[in-house]
């Protein structure tokens, strides 16, 4: 049973579609890499599997039940969390703050979710409560557990988020999605824009994520760091997977096909 | 393929209109010969608001000015009228023109003060300025401080027009005067309209436009933008001010409270523009006669009227934010004031542009 | 002497201007919303206390525990109900909604209460003074003050210190993400909205008990507030107290001079701000 699942996904941005029928899968325990061109619609996937764009249900299960149609805020609290593309630390947030927001609304429990849920009896809508079930956010991950994993953080802990160096931030951003010890973590382009000695220090990180209980679906430019730390890999192009499998099996050849098109 | 494509701003409808328009204006001069006095007098209503209707529209749905203040033109254009009349002696009908030149003149300053607050906030600066007019007019004893005065009496018989208007509809003076005030109210309707269209299909004109469909051609063109925001401010300004003094010229008494109001000269402006389609030139002609009809059968209930209009101005605003006019043009896609230029010929010819 | 008793009359009206302002100021920090209805609103409040006052014979100080949940449900419905869908990037939608509300509340009051002036009765207190040195000072215009002072420590705590003030400030940043954090935008707007109704209540209470009110007054208290805000800078609840004083100053100023200054020399005061610091006096950088 994968833990989760999109089937034949689509996603469109007015008149425009963005996505042409996905078919992934993440296992427990997995690392999954997402590669592809600019624009090949990676970004696009990741913001419909958390929720900030709208799918009909059955084209995401997470542990078989459909997710689809459900917003960003409950799917984060059924512990499918994510780093975003460009990292969007809030600036008006110390780095703690920005740690901390992270797991202050994990587990799905507080009261305006009670009073929903409590609403949802007479409504017939469905209870947030339940959508959002099975996670309860407790875990490995506390503000001290991050700042061991990143110690740089916690002499910055009192900085603006903004204030940071690229690397730094994009610490904090990883360390706020973890803050709700999540199931899966999305990451979007997590290396993106830095240099080569700062993306060793941040994929170091992976192994104690995937210690701590996450399965963790990566969205990568670069294809060397994808293949070396991915049990499979998805190549994405014009919003369909041109190409899937271990980064054993599959060749140079394949993959360039994969990211350009076929060559003549 | 590419000498098959032409621009056009016409459409079938346009033309239309146009004789359509002709035919409605020669019969609304001659309404006078057949029309009772009472119904002059809605006609005269119907007309002056719906000016202040297609300014306010100038304003916010074209250069996304949402003003609050539009009642400190009105009342400064009337009071000017008054100051010249009562205090300089000067012909009422020219000095509805001055009206224009005084909130003209208001306007300079207070588009000073109000384009430098942002967005939503330049709305109650307007309204601040307004009230900052209202409270200084009040202190004018000359035209009867808090209280007011009406107009006197000798310069209202000897109103330009009125004898021969008297000879022709045989009709008494005030009625006369009123044929005369709904005659100059029908001018000013064409001209505001015809004027706004021709001001919105100007090449400036058209950039607003661009601007308001779509905020990434704003960026690149802000410099042409933020002069637009003055002239239209300017303009409706000048227009408002016109419309003021001549309704108080047919009114003949004023106070600062009404000439002021904030209910009668924006309120009920921006219900109109609403609930007919904001941005567009037919919304505020749709709305100002859905307007008319509401209070006529409603105004008798006094506040429970002004709640129904609320009422149904919040819920255009959230259901149909396009108004009357949107949900029509929606469905039939007319267009009687095509503004946009729209890709003629080719296969694709419903492109706009 | 004369002059120094106006300046301090005027600095403590400052305090309820303040109290107008609060959360006008809140709800444009979180979600750049400028509710054109929030004088209506504190009339509204005022007229429920009143309420609470005449038909259950409360204590006007024991009211506000009646009106400030009231306010709270009545703001978090509105926000959630009908205000959250007009959040946007166009600012038409909002202003004209609200107002609509504004003419809906003032006219659905009228209809209820009439036009006749109201007064909150608070007893002694009333005109009660206490004096310090030559100058006496009106115990209520005193509370008042206090109460804004109160407020705005209370408001801030919240906002920097406690979850909701972070998600207050998250959502406000950039709601996508937050949402992505498991907080619903439109529940922290609602959060909002509820809270500034409460100030609103505080706002009311003081402006029942000092003078008469009627349905009508509520936009010039929005304008009152609005100045407040702008004068103190966008996003500063202590620049906004500031600006209430400064208005409140310049109004007893102005009507020492002559009465009918009163209300006009306020509004230039704000034009004169206005014209040297066109951001206000405490901006909120970036
Ligand atoms: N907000 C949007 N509105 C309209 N089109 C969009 C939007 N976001 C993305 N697109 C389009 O959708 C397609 C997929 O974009 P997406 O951001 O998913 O690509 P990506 O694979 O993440 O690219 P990159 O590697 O550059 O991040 C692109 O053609 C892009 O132009
Ligand atoms: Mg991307």
């Amino acid at each position: 049973m994968a833990l989760l699942e999109t089937k034949g996904l689509t996603a469109h941005y007015g008149d425009f579609q963005a996505l042409f029928g996905v078919d992934i899968h993440l296992e427990q325990g997995e690392t999954v890499a997402i590669i592809g061109a600019n624009g090949a619609g990676k970004t696009t996937l990741m913001r419909s599997i958390t929720g900030v764009l709208r799918n009909a249900p059955e084209q995401i299960l997470h542990n078989e039940t459909p997710i689809g149609h459900l917003p960003a805020d409950t799917i984060m609290k059924r512990g499918i969390a994510m780093v975003p593309e460009g990292r969007k630390l809030f600036p008006s947030l110390s780095v703690e703050e920005n740690l901390i927001i992270g797991g202050q609304h994990k587990g799905g429990r507080d009261l305006g979710d009670r009073i929903d849920s409590f609403l949802s009896r007479f409504t017939g809508a469905p209870d947030p409560m339940e959508l959002a079930a099975g996670h309860d956010g407790a875990g490995y991950w506390t503000l001290e557990t991050i700042y061991e994993l990143f110690p740089i953080l916690r002499e910055r802990r009192h900085n603006p988020g903004t204030a940071l160096s690229g690397g730094q931030q994009q610490m904090v951003a990883i360390g706020r999605a973890l803050m709700s010890n999540p199931y899966v973590l999305l990451c979007d382009e997590i290396s993106l824009g830095l240099a080569p000695v700062v993306i060793k220090d941040i994929y170091a990180a992976l192994p104690k994520i995937k210690e701590s209980g996450a399965s963790v679906i990566v969205v990568e430019q670069d294809i060397g760091q994808a293949l070396a730390v991915a049990d499979r890999v998805y190549c994405m192009m014009e919003g369909r997977v041109t190409l899937e499998g271990r980064p054993s099996e599959i060749s140079r050849d394949d993959i360039h096909a994969a990211y350009f098109g076929a060559v003549a | 393929m590419a000498t098959a494509y032409s621009v056009t701003l016409r459409t079938p409808a346009s033309t239309a209109t146009l004789i359509a328009a002709a035919v409605l204006i020669v019969a609304l001069f001659a309404a006078p010969a057949y029309a009772s006095r009472g119904m002059i007098q809605d006609l005269f209503f119907i007309l002056t608001m719906l000016t202040l209707a297609q300014y306010w529209n100038l304003l916010a749905g074209y250069g996304g000015l949402v003003s609050v203040g539009q009642q400190a033109f009105v009342g400064i254009g009337a009071y000017a009228l008054y100051g010249a009349v009562i205090l300089g002696g000067a012909d009422p009908i020219l000095s509805i023109l001055l009206g224009g030149v005084a909130a003209l003149l208001l306007a300079i300053p207070t588009a000073f003060f109000a384009f430098r607050l942002q967005g939503a906030y330049f709305a109650i600066g307007t309204w601040v300025i307004a009230e900052i007019a209202r409270l200084s007019v009040a202190q004018w004893r000359g035209v009867g401080g808090g209280t007011g005065t009406s107009l006197p009496r000798d310069a209202l018989r000897e109103l330009a027009f009125v004898d021969g208007i008297r000879a022709l509809f045989d009709v008494r003076a005030s009625a006369a005067r009123d044929i005369l005030s709904y005659w100059l109210a029908l001018t000013l309707a064409v001209i505001t309209i015809a004027g706004v269209y021709w001001l919105l299909r100007t090449k400036r004109g058209l950039a607003l436009a661009a601007v308001r469909d779509n905020t990434e051609a704003a960026k690149s063109v802000g410099v042409d933008a933020s002069r637009m925001k003055w002239v239209v401010f300017l303009t409706s300004a000048f227009g408002t001010g016109l419309a003021g003094g001549l309704i108080y010229l047919q009114k003949a008494r004023i106070s600062p409270d009404a000439a002021f109001s904030v209910t009668d000269w924006t309120a009920y402006v921006i219900f109109i523009v609403v609930i007919g389609g904001i941005g567009t030139i037919e919304g505020p002609i749709l709305g100002v006669l859905v307007f008319f009809v509401l209070q006529s059968l409603l105004a008798d209930y006094g506040s429970w009227y002004l709640m129904v209009l609320g009422l149904i101005g919040i819920s255009v605003m959230l259901f149909a934010p396009r108004g009357l006019w949107g949900l029509i043009s929606e469905r039939t896609g007319l267009q009687l004031f095509p503004i946009r230029r729209r890709l003629v010929g080719g296969s694709n010819t419903k492109r706009e542009v | 002497m004369i002059w120094i008793d106006t300046i301090i009359q005027g600095i403590l009206l400052g305090g309820l201007y303040a109290l107008f302002a609060a959360g006008l100021s809140l709800v444009f920090g979180i979600m750049r919303l400028v509710n054109l209805a929030h004088g209506d609103l504190i009339i509204l409040g005022a007229y429920i206390i009143l309420i609470s006052v005449t038909v259950l014979g409360l204590n006007p100080f024991f009211a506000i525990l009646i009106a400030a949940p009231l306010m709270f449900a009545l703001g978090w419905a509105l926000q959630k109900l009908v205000l959250n869908r007009t959040l946007g990037e166009d600012i038409l939608p909002p202003l004209l909604v609200t107002f609509g509300l504004s003419v809906v509340i003032q006219n659905g009051l009228l209809e209820g209460f009439s036009a006749d002036s109201q007064r909150i009765s608070a007893g002694a207190l009333e005109t009660a003074s206490i004096s310090v040195g030559p100058i006496s000072m009106g115990v209520l215009p005193l509370l008042t003050f206090g109460s804004a002072i109160l407020v705005i420590v209370v408001l801030n705590h919240i906002f920097y210190r406690t979850a909701i003030g972070r998600a207050f400030r998250a959502t406000s940043d950039d709601a996508v993400t937050a949402s992505l954090m498991g907080i619903k935008p439109e529940r922290v707007f609602a959060t909002a909205t509820g809270l500034a109704m409460v100030v609103a209540a505080i706002a009311a209470l003081y402006l029942g008990v000092r003078a008469n009110f009627d349905p009508s007054i509520g936009p010039a208290r929005l304008i009152y507030a609005f100045e407040a805000v702008i004068i103190g800078g966008l996003g500063s609840l202590w620049g906004t107290l500031l600006g209430g004083v400064i208005i409140g100053v310049a109004q007893t100023v102005g009507a020492a001079i002559n009465p009918e200054w009163q209300i006009l020399a306020g509004h230039v005061a704000f034009l004169v701000v206005l014209l040297i610091r066109p951001r206000g006096l405490f901006p909120r950088g970036n």
